[in-house]
């Protein structure tokens, strides 16, 4: 079952990460980013698991990154809505504007 | 229950695509939303009911309630962009690239089916239960967040008040406008939820001494609390006296935390090592001053800003698109 | 006597999971809004009360089938408020109620 949670996440991981690259949209980019680090914790915990007995470690390490990503996530959307105001537009693609 | 496995997995896959691909942004975050939610599952199928509780409260309620915030004050045209602009996208160089890194992934999966078995673990459970009962409480998990490693709660809690300065310092945000509400239901629900809110919110914190629980998710349900009222045409008026105040509950989590350790430092410990009778004390203290804390820096995250104090036409605020 | 009472909560969750896939049904196949609400708020409520009676009766003990009481009124509340909302802006966003096209 592990293993099938191993596999899960670093599809999961791909997803995001093709995601992250090919949006344009900086809010598309930041759920990806989300999905992302998602992933990533889905490996470790998956890791504490199989370790014999149960690893609380990686749980408090991934407790820390979940609050840390919400905090990336908030400044990224204040960074994100200055720029709308600014530029009119959620792409950092100056010269492709639709 | 292997299959429950395959299903959560193949929902989640379902979802990730959807969220990255679907046309309308609306649609995308309610997916997100729903992603996190799932993930909440998979977190108690890892026997990790604190991230589960974690999850569900930051990762999918408050992440999504700041994604709506956003798409709020955006207008509406731009929820539904055509994903992908003309002239990117396509070529031998788009396809290139995608193709390693789907390569890349391709073979770390193939890695892990043939050598999962001589993965190495992390092995630190067995030593943590040795040394759990100098800890203070009964909870592994709260034992390594403020005890053994309280360190990177600290500064966890540093970053989460770096990102409040960082959205304060772009400037006054108006104060959530008082929308049109089409009935009286939602403020008398919300009259009536709230103090179950608080009810919850500090039972989590009670609890996170030896069960699931705790300052994060105790800080989210008080931060969520927040919203609702914001949400459901609550305002105030906020005098200069009362930003001071409002100022020094955001830090109170981290001026505590220093606080103590500082302190201990002095005693002749060191810092942030706590002497072993006061542990639980001194835990409860930091993670009841946490939880205020980061339930006031979650709902400052959520307004988006510093709000404003000018006392400009209170009964006319600005409408804004939505 | 306990597996009778195991295999009794089993049931009343497996019934409860049919409702549920009823609601889903429902706002899958409905033709608009306000009745793909309806049919969601009214068998989901039912067939999460079903589920945590299920699960009260297999635990046993009576705090934890307070507990679940208490699970079951506030979703009753969320899904009711939400519901009625949803349908309000709707409403005033001059959605039509469907009517059965002769």
């Amino acid at each position: 079952m592990t293993g099938y949670y191993l596999i899960l996440a670093v599809v999961i991981l791909a997803m995001a990460f093709h995601g992250l690259m090919v949006r344009a949209n900086l809010l598309r980019k930041l759920m990806a980013l989300n999905i992302f680090t998602s992933a990533v914790f889905l490996f470790l915990v998956t890791l504490a698991r199989m370790a014999e007995p149960l690893d609380p470690i990686p749980h408090a390490m991934v407790l820390t990154g979940i609050v840390v990503t919400v905090s990336t996530t908030a400044v990224g959307l204040a960074l994100l809505v200055r720029l709308y105001r600014r530029s009119g537009s959620l792409t950092l693609d100056s010269s492709n504007d639709d | 229950m292997a299959v429950f496995d395959l299903i959560l997995g193949l929902l989640l896959v379902i979802l990730v695509r959807k969220c990255l691909s679907i046309t309308d942004m609306f649609g995308a975050v309610i997916s997100f939303m729903a992603f996190g939610l799932l993930m909440a599952v998979a977190w108690v199928r890892l026997e990790a009911p604190d991230i589960a509780l974690a999850e569900a409260a930051i990762g999918s309620g408050l992440t999504g309630a700041l994604l709506f915030s956003t798409l709020g004050r955006l207008p509406h045209s731009e929820t539904r962009q055509p994903l992908v602009p003309r002239g990117s996208g396509s070529g031998p160089g788009y396809w290139l690239v995608t193709g390693f890194w789907w390569a890349a992934a391709m073979v770390l999966i193939a890695t892990f089916v043939f050598s999962f078995q001589e993965l190495q673990t992390p092995g630190l459970g067995g030593p943590l239960q040795e040394r759990l009962a100098e800890s203070g409480v009964l909870n592994p998990v709260t034992a390594v967040l403020l005890n053994f490693r309280s360190l990177d709660t600290l500064m966890e809690i540093a970053v989460l008040l770096a990102a409040v300065v960082v959205a304060w310092s772009m400037g006054y945000v108006d104060w959530p406008a008082r929308q049109t509400i089409p009935s009286p239901l939602l403020p008398g629900v919300v009259r009536l939820l709230t103090p179950v809110f608080l009810l919850v919110a500090f039972s989590l914190l009670w609890r996170g001494s030896h069960a699931p629980g705790g300052a994060f998710p105790g800080g989210a349900v008080l931060a969520a609390s927040g919203i609702l009222l914001l949400l459901s045409g609550m305002t105030v008026q906020i005098s200069p006296r009362g930003m001071s105040w409002l100022r020094w509950v955001l830090s109170a989590g981290l001026l505590v935390f220093v606080l103590a350790g500082v302190s201990l430092m002095a005693a002749g410990f060191g810092f942030l090592v706590y002497p072993e009778q006061w542990a639980g004390n001194l835990i409860l203290l930091i993670e009841a001053s946490a939880g205020v804390s980061i339930g006031a820096m979650l709902l400052a995250l959520y307004v988006g800003g510093e709000p404003d104090m000018a006392p400009s036409q209170p009964n006319n605020p600005v409408s804004r698109p939505q | 006597m306990s597996s009778a009472t195991d295999m009794f909560g089993a049931a009343l969750a497996v019934v409860g999971v049919l409702f549920f896939l009823a609601g889903t049904l429902g706002l899958l196949r409905f033709p608009d809004i306000y009745t793909r609400i309806h049919a969601l708020t009214k068998a989901d409520n039912l067939g999460l009360g079903l589920i945590c009676l299920g699960a009260a009766v297999q635990s046993g003990s009576l705090m934890t089938a307070l507990k679940l009481l208490l699970i079951w009124i506030l979703v009753l509340v969320a899904a009711a408020t939400g519901a009625s909302l949803i349908a309000q802006t709707a409403h005033g966003r001059g959605i039509p109620p469907w009517t059965r096209q002769e």
